[in-house]
């Protein structure tokens, strides 16, 4: 029986009981190499008193929780702007690079390649110090938002783009040969099924949308980080501060890469040759 | 273009900073990214374990929030080093997970039957490895590492959050000085462009010089 914790290809037999000892021994080795990096990294934080117990009691308060989680707000509410802009925006932009009229493809491919290659911090300055100078001055959330969209709007519609193009042409042709248009059939056939198939990158790429929101902290915007900056020049606790702050962001990116992984393997195992995507059977499970 | 020419010197040094950021973390990230692929597939639960755990770390968290701890906190606990070798050092940690899920999905790439076939001759673990797996798995991961490799240039802009001299910041110094916004920054954003072509374009040539003629 193949376990989950083992890889998705075997590479090598059952271990007989000679290679057993191996890897126990190895198991022992590498587990006090490991203890002992963290070891190591303790004692540097302790040695300078950031372990010390009243540098962490504060966070005991709920009053500390309640100023971060504000923040917190702040980064679901750009994220889901974020999200909900990009992904329309993508979808077009995706769609569209696949166009048969040229200028559409030429001017979505031109989009994308762009947007994908210029830092996203680049046009935050741009939003901060350029556009001022020109008179148009947006509010602090659309600051962070207008490039994270522009941005993120490319990553979607390259994933909507592999979406469709991995989708066998068979069902593109038979939706034609049954007399619909184009639009109809990237509408009612092609994209209900290429979306599906990749939902779980489209809930990865919200991983790292999520995580860039964390660029309002340049733009002095209340998301997680910014507060938590504010919050450390305050307390003066800055290690344990940073500490809590990652830690906020790991269960919520890491309950969303949770959710991705899951999606990934509920696909696998509906469709173990990985051929045929997911027939759109009325599905009653809310993901 | 003059307003280009009055400060080439900072401009040119400031870019040599991006490139130089970026080709280090990113020979950094590879071989990281190596390492980690191979606890990660490697018979030994305690280092398995460890790998996926180092990727989960930095693929959930932002980079922007380490180089901030990096940077701002850590000299608290007394690791304090120069600004910029700090942050090429976060670069390459974070990237080193991206690398090693592209890597990763090379290895996917190798069909069950070609490893079951190595067994099937008696070959050991390490022999499938050597002859059979890595040498198709890092052909097929030579596109996917390209596009990490990208992200990581795009990522050392980043730095100038932080106070790292690089392109975006000299740019953003430029225009502060000079006023002209939308000349400036396009010609920034070309030059990223440029790099991320030469990425991308390298890889490709890399991708075709070593695929295998079937």
């Amino acid at each position: 029986m193949r376990t989950s914790a083992q890889p998705h290809v075997a590479l090598f037999d059952e271990p007989g009981p000679r290679t057993r000892r191996m890897i126990r021994l190895a198991s022992v080795v590498s587990a006090l190499a490991l203890g002992a990096l963290v070891g190591v990294g303790l004692w540097v934080f302790a040695s300078h008193g950031q372990l010390a117990a009243d540098r962490w009691t504060p966070f005991l308060q709920w009053s500390i929780w309640s100023y971060l989680f504000l923040g917190l707000r702040g980064t679901v509410e750009a994220a889901a702007l974020v999200a909900a802009l990009g992904s329309v925006l993508g979808l077009f932009l995706g769609v569209g690079r696949l166009a048969r009229t040229r200028v559409t493809r030429w001017l979505c491919t031109g989009y994308i390649e762009i947007a994908r290659t210029v830092p996203v911090l680049l046009m935050i300055y741009v939003m901060l110090f350029g556009l001022p100078q020109l008179g148009l001055n947006l509010p602090v959330l659309w600051k962070l938002v207008v490039p994270l969209t522009i941005a993120n709007a490319a990553a979607f519609a390259e994933i909507v783009r592999a979406g469709v193009l991995g989708l066998p042409s068979g069902q593109a042709e038979a939706a034609s040969s049954l007399g619909l248009s184009r639009g109809q059939t990237m509408r009612l056939v092609v994209l209900p099924q290429a979306l599906r198939v990749v939902t779980p990158s489209l809930v990865t790429q919200l991983v790292s949308l999520v995580k860039d929101t964390s660029l309002g902290y340049i733009v002095a915007f209340t998301e997680l980080l910014y507060r938590g900056q504010v919050l450390a020049s305050y307390n003066r606790l800055l290690i344990q501060t940073f500490v809590v702050v990652t830690a906020i962001y790991l269960v919520c990116n890491g309950a969303l890469s949770a959710a991705a992984s899951g999606l990934r393997s509920r696909t696998r195992r509906r469709d173990p040759t990985g051929v045929v995507p997911v027939l759109p059977i009325i599905d009653t499970h809310v993901a | 273009m003059g307003i280009f020419v009055s400060d080439v010197g900072s401009l040119l040094a400031a870019l040599g900073t991006t490139i130089t950021m970026a080709v280090i973390a990113g020979i950094g990230s590879i071989v990281l990214g190596v390492v980690i692929t191979a606890a990660r597939i490697s018979p030994i639960p305690v280092l398995r374990g460890a790998a996926l755990v180092y990727v989960q770390f930095f693929v959930n968290v932002p980079l922007l929030v380490l180089l901030v701890v990096a940077v701002f906190a850590l000299p608290d606990a007394g690791l304090m080093m120069p600004l910029t070798p700090t942050a090429v050092i976060v670069l390459t940690f974070y990237e080193a997970a991206y690398t090693a899920e592209a890597i990763r999905s090379g290895v996917n790439t190798v069909s069950a039957g070609q490893i079951e076939a190595s067994r099937a001759l008696g070959f050991t673990l390490l022999q499938t490895l050597r002859l059979v797996v890595v040498p198709q798995a890092l052909r097929a991961a030579v596109q996917p590492i390209g596009n990490v490799m990208i992200a990581l240039t795009m990522n050392t802009a980043l730095a100038a959050a932080v106070g790292v001299v690089e392109l975006t910041s000299s740019a953003n110094k430029l225009n502060l000085v000079q006023a002209q916004p939308i000349l400036i920054f396009s010609v920034t954003g070309a030059v990223y462009m440029a790099l991320a072509l030469a990425i991308g374009l390298g890889a490709g040539r890399i991708e075709r010089r070593v695929a295998i003629k079937r």
